[in-house]
Parts: structure tokens; sequence; C-alpha cells
């Protein structure tokens, strides 16, 4: 186990290098030169062109700058905005929690609908109830997210007046944000109203993230449980004369979890790519929005460091359910 | 010489009857015959689109701007399904708009698919240290959410629907290399390789006529998935404003225009999406019939 546990480790080092060489070279693709580009329309001068050089390093040879660049991330440092002038670092930090609330509701969305149909659809196997949603997840698993919000603002923003179009929590509202939660803090803000607007600036949000996850848990939760039911402790439980609802809520839906558990965890991916499409449109101040508004802004190392840390955070992830996989399902550890 | 006209009769006579197979499995699954139908339209359009359409995608009808379809008040015959803002014929823009996605799909496929299976075969065949190699750099672009990665390598290209492409293949392509060599680990342990290594085939001869073939069911499958997945994130990157340009009818970018007549004309930006909706889902629905009629495994299930 602690092999596999330090093989898996030890695979995550050239990994987290070569995308950290990715995020070096971003920069350096770019056409035209970093610093006029910096500089933008007005120009710079030669005096002050060698400084800027200087200071970024762009005057070292590429093996320093990168290492340079190597060792600043490894302590955190990951350049400063163009245009806010603050360390990247910090700006990811204080957007995050938005991302990471919207994506914690999107897939607990998922989740709480997603494994029950699974599970009712795998137990009523080819009856109508499975067929209509089989097909539904089929349906919410081609969608284009992106149109799927705009529908939803059309009907329930738009139509039924129910949730605003975009932000967090309304304008009136205004409280410290310890959490960074927006439902938590408004609820401990104590202001009248403030949590129920945080919930209707969250829902629409939620239902379009959660879409696509919803729809690959109830697929994949219908397949293994299928998988689960035709296995000889299955029909050995049965011959007991256990209750069904025992057999599929215990026996089985605890074994068909793993591929599942998997399936959640891999999706952190897909889950932030989504996020990048809702943020923009519901206006969520969240890293999504802000990875798109700095390439429009050309906020290089905005892009850079975000890219950075986006990925890295996809790869401890993966690595996390790729470890406990490890723990649950013995098979794979060795290989 | 006459071992081996017989052993080509064989074969011939082998084909049709693998392909008849795979249509008698594939036909069981209504779904897939009727993502099938969808997506022979989605074809038809695709290469005949401006000759079907009634108006020209660019004509602009100044005098019937955002024009409502036909079966609401205000609507007419001329424009089925409305105009846009610019007065521009929907149902037109929809029907040359298919090409755009149907070539994105080809294209990121074709790209995709040939690099990642000459990837994956090579990452096979390769000793243990360049599998290590190639494994770890297709790790790394899995690492980034794909749509952002493409994003990305858009701002470095520049905005285009050419570059989206370009940007969308490099992004889907470790997909086929993990496939491929996955499936050319099992298939090299098996005898009719040795046998056909004992018997003098060179590296190259095993891995593309020996052992690719033998690969080839999965990866049909993930070609159907990905279609569908290039055309999504096309247009995703579309509706950021990364793809295709205006006024280009691209379904994607056709919803970014029409993003800001949302509350006041349902149409341009209903029919766009459902037109991804229904093509992504028949492409889908084929994929399904596909890897039914195609994997042997899971053809009961």
């Amino acid at each position: 186990m602690l092999n596999y546990i330090l093989g898996r480790l030890l695979t995550f080092i050239p990994t987290f290098i070569g995308v950290t060489l990715i995020s070096f070279s971003f920069i350096r693709a770019l056409p035209g030169d970093p610093i006029q580009v910096m500089a933008g329309e007005r120009g710079v001068s030669e005096a002050r062109y060698a400084e800027l050089a200087a200071q970024y390093g762009f005057d070292q040879p590429i093996y320093i700058q990168f290492w340079d660049y190597l060792t600043g991330v490894l302590q955190g440092d990951l350049g400063t905005s163009f245009v806010t002038k603050r360390p990247v670092w910090d700006e990811f930090f204080a957007l995050f929690p938005a991302t990471l609330e919207l994506s914690f509701f999107a897939m607990l969305f998922a989740v709480l609908l997603g494994l029950p149909a699974g599970v009712i659809a795998a137990v009523n196997r080819g009856k109508l109830f499975d067929r209509a949603l089989m097909s539904t997840a089929l349906v919410g698993y081609s969608m284009p997210i992106f149109w799927w919000a705009l529908l939803l603002i059309i009907v329930f923003s738009g139509n039924l007046q129910w949730t605003p179009v975009s932000g967090r929590i309304d304008l009136l509202y205004y409280f410290p944000n310890p959490t960074g939660f927006m439902i938590i803090d408004s609820l401990a803000s104590g202001q009248k109203g403030a949590f129920a607007s945080a919930v209707r600036h969250l829902v629409l949000p939620t239902i379009v993230l959660g879409t696509i996850p919803l729809a690959v848990i109830a697929r994949q939760t219908r397949s293994a449980m299928l998988e689960v039911l035709g296995e000889d402790y299955i029909r050995t439980a049965r011959a007991k004369g256990m209750s069904p609802g025992r057999i599929n809520g215990i026996h089985a839906l605890r074994n068909a979890l793993i591929p599942v558990v998997t399936v959640i965890g891999l999706s952190v991916g897909t889950l932030l790519a989504g996020a990048i499409l809702t943020e923009t449109i519901f206006s969520w101040p969240g890293i999504g929005k802000w990875m798109v508004d700095s390439i429009f802004r050309r906020d290089y190392p905005v892009v850079q460091g975000g890219l950075l840390l986006i990925a890295v955070m996809v790869m401890i992830v993966n690595l996390t359910v790729d470890m406990l996989y490890g723990v649950i399902n013995p098979k794979i550890r060795k290989r | 010489m006459d071992d081996a006209l017989s052993a080509e009769a064989e074969m011939v006579h082998e084909r049709p009857g693998r392909l008849r197979e795979f249509w008698f499995y594939f036909r069981e699954n209504r779904g897939a015959l009727f993502g099938l139908a969808i997506f022979a339209v989605f074809a038809f359009l695709a290469v005949f689109g401006p000759w079907v359409a009634p108006h020209d995608a660019t004509q602009q009808f100044r005098g019937a701007t955002l024009q409502p379809p036909v079966w609401q008040d205000g609507g007419t015959w001329n424009h089925i399904l409305g105009t846009d803002p610019l007065g521009r014929d929907m149902l037109s823009r929809l029907i040359v708009g298919a090409r755009f996605s149907f070539f994105v799909g080809v294209f990121v496929v074709t790209i995709a698919a040939t690099g990642g299976i000459i990837i994956g075969l090579i990452a096979g065949f390769s000793p243990r240290w360049v599998d290590s190699i190639i494994m770890r750099i297709m790790d790394i672009v899995l690492a980034f959410p794909s749509l952002l990665l493409a994003l990305v390598l858009v701002a470095i290209l520049g905005p285009s629907l050419t570059n989206a492409m370009i940007a969308i293949a490099i992004v889907l392509q470790p997909h086929y290399v993990r496939l491929t060599r996955a499936s050319v680990l099992s298939e090299r342990q098996k005898d009719y390789v040795t046998s056909a290594r004992v018997a003098g085939a060179g590296t190259l001869r095993l891995m593309f006529v020996t052992v690719l073939p033998n690969c080839l069911a999965p990866i049909i499958v993930q070609a159907a998935l990905s279609f569908s997945t290039a055309i999504l994130d096309a247009a995703a990157l579309g509706f950021l404003g990364m793809g295709a340009q205006p006024p280009t009818p691209e379904w994607g970018t056709m919803l970014a225009e029409a993003r800001e007549f949302i509350l006041r004309a349902w149409w341009v930006v209903t029919f766009p999406g459902l037109a991804i909706l229904v093509t992504v889902l028949a492409i889908n629905l084929m994929g399904d019939g596909l890897r039914d009629a195609l994997d042997p495994k899971l053809k009961r299930s």
C-alpha cells in the first residue's frame, strides 16, 4: 500500500514540473514581446525597457528564467497582475471561495438527484421510468450549458421574475465575508433577507453547473448498480428473503458506489471548465470569470498563474481520488 | 502464392459479414437509429446548406429586424423562424451554420485521432522509459480543464475558428493516446502478435497491420464522443468570443451575438442552442449504439 502511494506521489513530481513548464511557456509563446505588450500602445523608452527586462528577468538565459519561475512558484510567488497590481496568489484565493461555493452546491445538486435516480432506474430496468430517465440524462449530458443558462434566465428571471440574473447577492446587503461562502456569511450577518437573496442568486448557477455532472452520475450509478445486481451475493441475499429495499439500498448501492465516487472525484476538471462558462454568464465573481476576464484584458501574469493553480488543484484532487480508490479497491494497487 | 490468394479471398468473404453483424446490433438500438437519421440530415445540410436555405445567411432585411417566428403574432412565412437583430433570416443562418459545426467535428476528430493513435502506438511499442515520458506528457495536458486550455491556446494563436479547432484537437488528443496505448498493451501479449513477429513482421507492420485493427473498436466509439465534444467546445469558444467571429453563422457565435436580446426576443437565443443540442444529442445516441454494437462485453447489458 505504501509503495502504491509513494509511486503515485512520484509521478506527481514530473507532471507538476511539466505543468509549470506549460504555464511558464505561455507568456513566452504569445505573439510579440511581453514588455511591449505590457507597455501597451504608449510604448516604452529604451532605458525603461532594459529596466523592466531586468526586473522580470527577461535578460537572463531561458533555463535560468524557468528555474527562477519554478522556485518562485514553490514559494507562492506567481507574479503580479498587470491591471490590479496585486499578487496573483492573493487574487486567486480571494475569488476561489466563490467558485468553491458554486461547485459545492452544483455537486450536491448532482449527487442528491443523480444517485437516487440512477438506483431507481437500475432497479426498474427497461421500464418506462428507466427509459425516460436515461433519455433525460442523455439530453443533460449533451447540453450546451451556456445555452441552458440563457434559457433558464429567460424563463425564471425574465418571465417569472423569480431569480436575479447575476451576482452573488443584492447590492443592498453588505457584511464581512469571513468564510467566503455567501450562504454562511449572509446567515451569520443576521441581516433580514440577506440569506434569501444569497439563495436566490445561487439557484440558477447551481442548476446550470450541476446539469452535466447530474447526467453523468445518474448514468454511472445506473450501470454500476446493474453490474452489482447481477452478482451472486445479491441472489443469495434475495434467496435469504431479505427485503428488496435492504438489498438495493445497502448491499448493492454500497458496492456500486465505488465507481460512482471515482466519477464524482474526477469530474472536478469538468466542473472547473463548466465554471468558466457559468460564472461568465451569471457574473459570478469566481476564478472562472476571473480567467476569462484576464484573457480579454491581456492580463497575462494572471492567466499564467491561474492556469497553473487550477491545473495543480485538478492534479491534487485526481491524485487523492486515485489513492482513495486504491484504499477501497485493492485490485488497483498492483499494476 | 496460392495461400496468399485464398487468404485474401477469405478476407473478402469475411468483411461484409462483419459489417452485417455490426449493423444487426446497431439496428437493435432505436435511439442510435434515430441519432443516425438526424446526423444524416445534419451532414446533408453541412454539404448542401447554402442551396437549401431559403435566404442568403448574411442578407439583412432592414424592414424586418427581430421578427418573431411564423406561429407568433407578427411572424411571416418568409422568415419561418424569425429574424435576428440585423434582420437576417434565422432559419437560413442555422442551416448554413451546420457546415461549421460539422467541419469542426470532422477536422478535430481527424487530427486528434490520427495524432493520438500514432502516439499511442509508439508508446505501446516503445521501451518503458519512452512510454513513461509520453504518458507523463499526456498527464500534463489532461491536468488542465479542457475548455480552459483551449481558451488559453486560442489566446496565444488568436481568436478564429481554425485556431479554436486546433486548440480543441490538441486538448482531445491525449484521450486517444491513452485508449490506443491501453489496447495495444493488452493486444501485444496475445499469441497472434507473437506469431506475426516470429513470421518476421517488422515493428511498423506489427503496429499498423497486425495490432491496430484489433484496437479500433474503442477508438471508433471515442471518435463519436469527441465529435460531439468538439462541437460543444467550439460553440462554447464561439460563445465566449474566442471561436468563429461574427458575422459567421456558427451556432455558438450566433448565441453570443443574441445574448443582449435574450429578454426581448427569445427566438434568437433559443434556436441556435437547440440546433447545438439536437446535433450533439444525435451524435451521442449514435455513439451509444456504436459502443453496444462494437463492444462485445457490453452487448448484453
